[in-house]
C-alpha cells in the first residue's frame, strides 16, 4: 500500500497524508515541477486538471482549471510560497481565476506542504494540508462529491467494456 | 443522488464501527474522558495492535480523533463541530488517497 500513514487533526483542521513511493526524489520531483506530469494525477478520472500557468518558483503562481463530465470549468490556484528541488514545496491553494483572491462567495483557501524524503531507495513523501475554515473545506468537498461520482462512473464504464 | 450515494457510505461505516461491542465500549470511554491508546489496550484481553484497529475504525468512521502527544497517542470522543471537521477532513484524505494512487500508477508507468 502506498499511503503509510495519516493523521487528522480537526481542531487545526489540518491533514497530513504519508506516502512512500517506488521512485527516487528526483523522479517523483518532477511530477510537482512539470505541469504535464501534474496533469496526470492532480484531477481525479473524468475531471482533468488543465494547467494554463505553472510558474514553478518561489513566489510564483499556477493557475489551472478542472473540468468536469459535463464541460463547467472550475477556475483555481497555486501560490508557490518556498520550493527546495527536490526536497519541499509550500504552497497556498484556492479557488477563482485570480491567484490569491477568493472570488465573491468563495472562501479563503488553504495552505499545502508536501516534504520528500529518499526513503529505502524510493521516496517518502508527505503531504499536510490546513484550511483556513471548515467553510473551504466544504467548498473543497462539494468537489470532491463530484469526483466520487466521476469516478463511479468511470469505473462502471471500465467493468461495462470488461463484459 | 450523489451526495445521498455518499452519506451512504457514511451511514455504512457509522454502523459498521458500533457494530463492535469493544469499540462501543472505547467510544463510551473517550466520549467520557480522552485516553491514550496505551491506556484502552491495558483494559482489554486483546493486543495493543488489536486495540489500535478497532480505534482505527472508529476514527475513520469520524466518531474519535487521536492526538499524538508525546510518545502517546491521546483518543477522544469527537463531538458537535469537531466531529463535522473531522468527517470533512475524512472525505479530504480520500482525495489524496486517489492522488497518490494515481502517483503510484504513473511511477509504475516509468518502468
Amino acid at each position: 500500500m502506498a499511503v503509510i500513514d495519516t493523521t487528522r487533526d480537526p481542531r487545526a483542521l489540518t491533514l497530513a497524508i504519508t506516502s512512500q513511493l517506488f521512485a527516487p526524489p528526483e523522479r517523483v520531483w518532477q511530477l510537482w515541477a512539470d505541469p504535464r506530469q501534474l496533469e496526470r494525477w492532480w484531477g481525479p478520472p473524468g475531471f482533468p486538471a488543465t494547467f494554463i500557468e505553472h510558474d514553478f518558483v518561489p513566489g510564483g503562481a499556477a493557475r489551472y482549471f478542472m473540468t468536469s463530465p459535463e464541460g463547467e470549468k472550475n477556475p483555481a490556484w497555486m501560490r508557490f510560497r518556498r520550493i527546495e528541488p527536490h526536497t519541499s514545496i509550500e504552497m497556498d491553494e484556492g479557488f477563482g481565476e485570480v491567484p490569491d483572491e477568493a472570488p465573491p462567495g468563495f472562501p479563503a483557501g488553504m495552505r499545502m506542504t508536501a516534504r520528500l524524503e529518499d526513503s529505502y531507495g524510493g521516496t517518502r513523501m508527505t503531504i499536510t494540508t490546513t484550511f483556513s475554515s471548515v467553510e473551504t473545506m466544504e467548498r473543497v468537498l462539494a468537489m470532491g462529491q463530484q469526483e466520487g461520482l466521476a469516478l463511479a462512473l468511470s469505473q462502471a464504464d471500465a467493468i461495462l467494456a470488461a463484459g | 443522488m450523489v451526495v445521498e450515494l455518499l452519506e451512504r457510505d457514511e451511514v455504512d461505516r457509522l454502523f459498521a464501527a458500533l457494530a463492535d461491542a469493544t469499540r462501543r465500549d472505547i467510544l463510551t470511554r473517550v466520549l467520557h474522558e480522552e485516553a491514550s491508546v496505551s491506556a484502552l489496550a491495558a483494559r482489554y484481553a486483546m493486543s495493543f495492535a488489536a486495540v489500535q484497529k478497532h480505534v482505527a475504525v472508529l476514527e475513520r468512521a469520524a466518531l474519535v480523533t487521536k492526538e499524538r502527544r508525546g510518545r502517546e497517542q491521546l483518543v477522544r470522543g469527537a463531538v458537535d463541530t469537531v466531529r463535522a471537521a473531522n468527517r470533512l477532513l475524512a472525505q479530504y484524505e480520500e482525495i489524496w488517497r486517489g492522488r497518490i494512487e494515481r502517483i503510484d500508477a504513473l511511477l509504475a508507468d516509468d518502468s
